[in-house]
């Protein structure tokens, strides 16, 4: 019998153009709890899809020993037939079916097809007593509140005898009495002789219950730390997490700053479903003419529902606080009303809420200027043919004409057509929602440009990225985000990546 | 003949739909003995698909949002009933009632729009619940009985003609209107070849740009030559033209139409583009119930009554001949003039069919495989497009 229940050897995996793993190692003692730290992008997620047979066997490199035996995952029944059982960060629970439907979802107390119904309340009652959740197994999930559909999950993995449990950023959603109640039983399970990958953003939960903790980054393996020996705190898993070089990939700027353009102050936002769920908690910030202020917090921190809120109420609701735009206050209570006081948010999903991939270039660069380009209501067609061919030419759009479908286009060009779009509309405040993913590095330098150049000329810059080192190389000032609150305010002077990164997994406000 | 090819197979979904209504008509020219292009039958094909037409140039705009309309066709029989109150029990003006009967279109419209864009309850729901809703009101208007006759103004709207100048025989207004109309698609065509020019867009090569230019030219004046040897230009076809024309430039060079493709392109894209996505969809739902009337109208005007069961099965053709002309079921597809030729070839079947004295089960039973077929070239053509 082997040491390690689970051996993952020199697992590499590539997709079009990218190495999402370079040769990544993982060993799992049996019956420990072994964390998983990375930035966002470092890999974690695509080793245990690896590793779940998300991606079968054969579509990577290297490979993985259960319990010493080698194993080749066609399927996620697959692995989960083995014990091998992930909860990912989207709960994938049906919210109309009952406790006890869902656990045994896939995997029925049946015989020859027809539910034996006694046996499934039954069985679901004696799993919910191991998680220690109280509720009745006929309820249905969509009624309980998140941290009890995270038990519930955690119950449907027991209930395929799970000896490796996964869990993606289980408390993400969670508030602290649900997420304590959470590591408690990990602890307890662990006695138990369940094993357990933890993937968390939360350094404090992570130092709190792992026996061990593997470090990757740009999809390989930094280091494995071992919890009891030598001393491990906050700092040294953060330095193995971004401890990366600067190259100059960044264009140079002076900043020349001026007046506050817009200034955020006590900025308040609840949920969209979950009405008793804060997303933002009185945040306040100000961008000043010329500057570009990034800001930076791990996914689900709360960015994107800000900048979203912001601009025209288009996310969430109950949404309280100010907005001064050159000292005065301002309304933005629809999108049309941001776009008129000189707002623009370049999104975080191009392809679903930044473009109209079935309608050509022009049109897509002409949608949000289209008063400007009408007289009575009627397009003037040569001007705009004019807008974005010159758009075309200014932000280097590599396309054989303007009437290209905007689908057909590549990542980085898709951008510029939507920053076109923005630049057409002439704003004084730009907000950009990750401007630069999944876009190659040759173009990532151009849409620098093209900020810093948005910059120069006068407007208000706020990049939301997930990149830290994106976001010191091209900001002046950088607000750090975590759970809705504003956790810190750092120059770029005395910016570093640990210190963001320490803002960055802060709890409480700054 | 290689870049022949090529441009055929560029153009395909543009031109496929043409292709294909041609090909129809010369089918049928050829097993009915040439009765299809004579010119009274001419004339009937308009007279009797002018109805559906009109539906077809508001659903499409539907269609283009994302949505559905099922309603149409009890609109139109619901508003058909109620101009029919007006005008022969209540003896208003004709013109009264025609201008209250659009105003109860767009009422209905407005209602129904209400419902998918500010509620948000799916369209196809919405307007099922129409469909059946004012379908009942229908027959309570009407006490299950048909009212008529019309008053003879009316009546002309939708059987009359042009008045001609002259006896020659032929109907000099058809051939002038037919020349007219020649003149001014060559000029527009000029003009927009010379501007695609300017900007480095592909354009057709010179030979086969006067070929397009000859082909409409002789199609536009043989229509209406033929048209000039019956009865002249029917009143119905003036109106069609005019509302093709309004709404195919609403469309293409407004901003309200450049905000529909968009609203139906990628709705949240849209929203965060600045684009009303809720006031579009609500207004495009007004349009259609105005639509609606106005077909009612024509068709009370036609049968010169209006019965209960008028307009059955409308909405059916309305949305055939949307999806055959090209539009998308997913939306931010879809064009005015697609919608017509779409409509023109339900229409084509059906006279066709009927001359050759096909039963109208088997009418059903082909339109239904006719619809089928167009929108599977459709998708098939798209997945090519986009694989390559």
């Amino acid at each position: 019998m082997s040491e390690y229940i689970l051996e993952m050897r020199n697992i590499t995996k590539a997709f079009p153009g990218v190495k999402a793993l370079d040769s990544v190692n993982l060993k799992i003692r049996e019956g420990e709890i072994h964390s998983l730290c990375g930035e966002n992008g470092a890999g974690k997620s695509t080793l245990m899809k690896v590793l779940s047979g998300v991606y079968p066997h054969g579509t990577y490199d290297g490979d993985i020993l259960f319990k010493g035996k080698v194993c080749e995952f066609k399927s996620i029944k697959d692995s989960e037939d083995l014990g091998i059982v992930i909860i990912h960060q989207e709960l994938a629970l049906i919210p109309y079916l009952s406790i006890a439907e869902n656990i045994y979802l896939g995997n029925e107390r049946a015989h020859k097809g027809i539910v034996d119904w006694n046996e499934t309340i039954r069985g679901a009652k004696e799993l919910l007593g191991k998680v220690g959740l109280t509720e009745n197994p006929n309820t249905p999930v969509g009624t309980i509140g998140v941290g009890k559909q995270q038990l519930v999950e955690i119950a449907k993995a027991l209930s395929k005898k799970v000896k490796l449990l996964i869990l993606d950023e289980p408390t993400a959603a969670l508030n602290e009495d649900d997420s304590e109640n959470l590591l408690q039983l990990m602890l307890e399970f662990k006695k138990q002789g369940i094993s357990c990958i933890l993937i968390s953003h939360k350094l404090n939960e992570v130092s709190k219950v792992s026996d061990s903790i593997t470090i990757l980054r740009d999809g390989k393996t930094i280091e494995t730390l071992d919890m009891h020996g030598k001393e491990v705190n906050e700092d040294r898993i953060i330095r193995g997490m971004v401890g990366r070089d600067l190259t100059s990939r960044y264009p140079e700027r002076t900043p020349k700053v001026g007046e506050v353009i817009l200034e955020i102050k006590d900025w308040t936002v609840y949920h969209e479903l979950q009405a008793d769920r804060k997303v933002i908690d009185g945040a306040n910030l100000h961008i000043r003419r010329g500057e570009i202020v990034g800001i930076a917090g791990l996914m689900g921190s709360g960015r994107t529902e800000l900048a979203m809120s912001v601009f025209g109420r288009a996310y969430g609701r109950n949404i309280s606080g100010e907005l001064y735009k050159n000292g005065q206050v301002i309304q933005n209570r629809t999108v049309t009303e941001a776009i008129a006081n000189g707002f623009a948010y370049v999104t975080e999903d191009r392809k679903d809420y930044g473009l109209i991939l079935i309608d050509d270039i022009k049109r897509n660069i002409s949608l949000t200027g289209l008063p400007k380009l009408a007289r009575n209501m009627v397009i003037d067609e040569r001007e705009e043919i004019l807008v974005a061919e010159e758009m075309r030419r200014k932000l280097k759009i590599k396309t054989p004409n303007i009437l290209q479908k905007t689908g057909n286009l590549s990542g980085g060009n898709q951008q510029k057509v939507v920053l076109s779009k923005w630049i057409y509309s002439e704003p004084d405040i730009l907000i950009l929602d990750e401007p630069t993913r999944g876009i190659d590095v040759g173009a990532k330098f151009e849409i620098y440009s093209i900020i810093n150049q948005l910059a120069d000329e006068g407007k208000g810059v706020l990049v939301i990225s997930s990149e830290l080192p994106e976001i010191l190389g091209i900001c002046d000032r950088i607000y750090v985000m975590n759970a809705g609150r504003i956790t810190g305010e750092v120059s770029k002077e005395e910016a570093s990546q640990e210190t963001l990164m320490r803002y960055m997994t802060k709890n409480g406000g700054a | 003949m290689e870049t022949l090819m090529k441009l055929f197979k560029n153009n395909i979904r543009q031109y496929g739909m043409i292709i294909a209504l041609v090909l129809i008509m010369i089918f049928f020219q050829i097993i009915t003995g040439g009765l299809l292009l004579e010119p009274i039958n001419i004339t009937n094909l308009i007279l009797q698909n002018s109805y559906i037409l009109i539906l077809a140039i508001g659903m499409v705009l539907v269609i283009i949002t994302g949505h559905i309309d099922l309603s149409v066709g009890s609109v139109a029989a619901f508003v058909g009933a109620v101009a029919a109150v007006m005008m022969v029990d209540m003896q208003l003006h004709p013109v009264i009632a025609v201008i209250a009967s659009l105003i109860v279109g767009g009422l209905i419209g407005a209602w129904q729009g209400f419902w998918v864009a500010y509620v948000r309850i799916p369209a196809f729901i919405v307007t099922l619940a129409g469909m059946l809703l004012f379908r009942g009101l229908t027959m309570i208007v009407l006490d299950g009985q048909s009212i008529s006759p019309f008053p003879g103004g009316f009546q002309k709207l939708s059987s009359g003609f042009v008045p001609d100048f002259g006896n020659t025989g032929t109907n000099l207004v058809a051939i002038l209107v037919g020349i007219a109309f020649t003149v001014i698609y060559v000029i527009n065509e000029l003009r927009d070849r010379k501007s695609q020019k300017k900007y480095n867009f592909d354009v057709l090569p010179g030979g086969l740009f006067l070929l397009k230019l000859f082909l409409m030219a002789a199609v536009i004046n043989a229509f209406t030559f033929m048209l000039a040897s019956y009865a002249g230009l029917p009143n119905i076809l003036i109106l069609l033209l005019v509302l093709i024309i309004i709404y195919s430039f609403v469309m293409n060079k407004t901003v309200m139409g450049r905000h529909i493709y968009a609203l139906g392109g990628n709705e949240k894209a849209a929203a965060l583009s600045g684009v009303k996505t809720k006031k579009v969809t609500f207004w495009v739902f007004v349009n259609m119930g105005v639509m609606a009337a106005i077909s009612g109208l024509m068709f009370a005007a036609r049968l010169n009554a209006a019965t209960p069961r008028a307009g059955t099965n409308f909405e059916l053709d309305a949305i055939a001949a949307s999806f055959i002309g090209g539009a998308s079921a997913t939306g931010g597809i879809g064009t005015v003039f697609g919608a017509i030729i779409g409509g023109l070839v339900m229409g084509v079947l059906n006279n066709g069919m009927s001359l050759v004295g096909l039963g109208i089960d088997w009418q059903q039973g082909i339109k239904g495989l006719v619809l089928l077929a167009a929108v599977a070239f459709d998708i098939y053509n798209k997945k090519k497009s986009s694989a390559s």
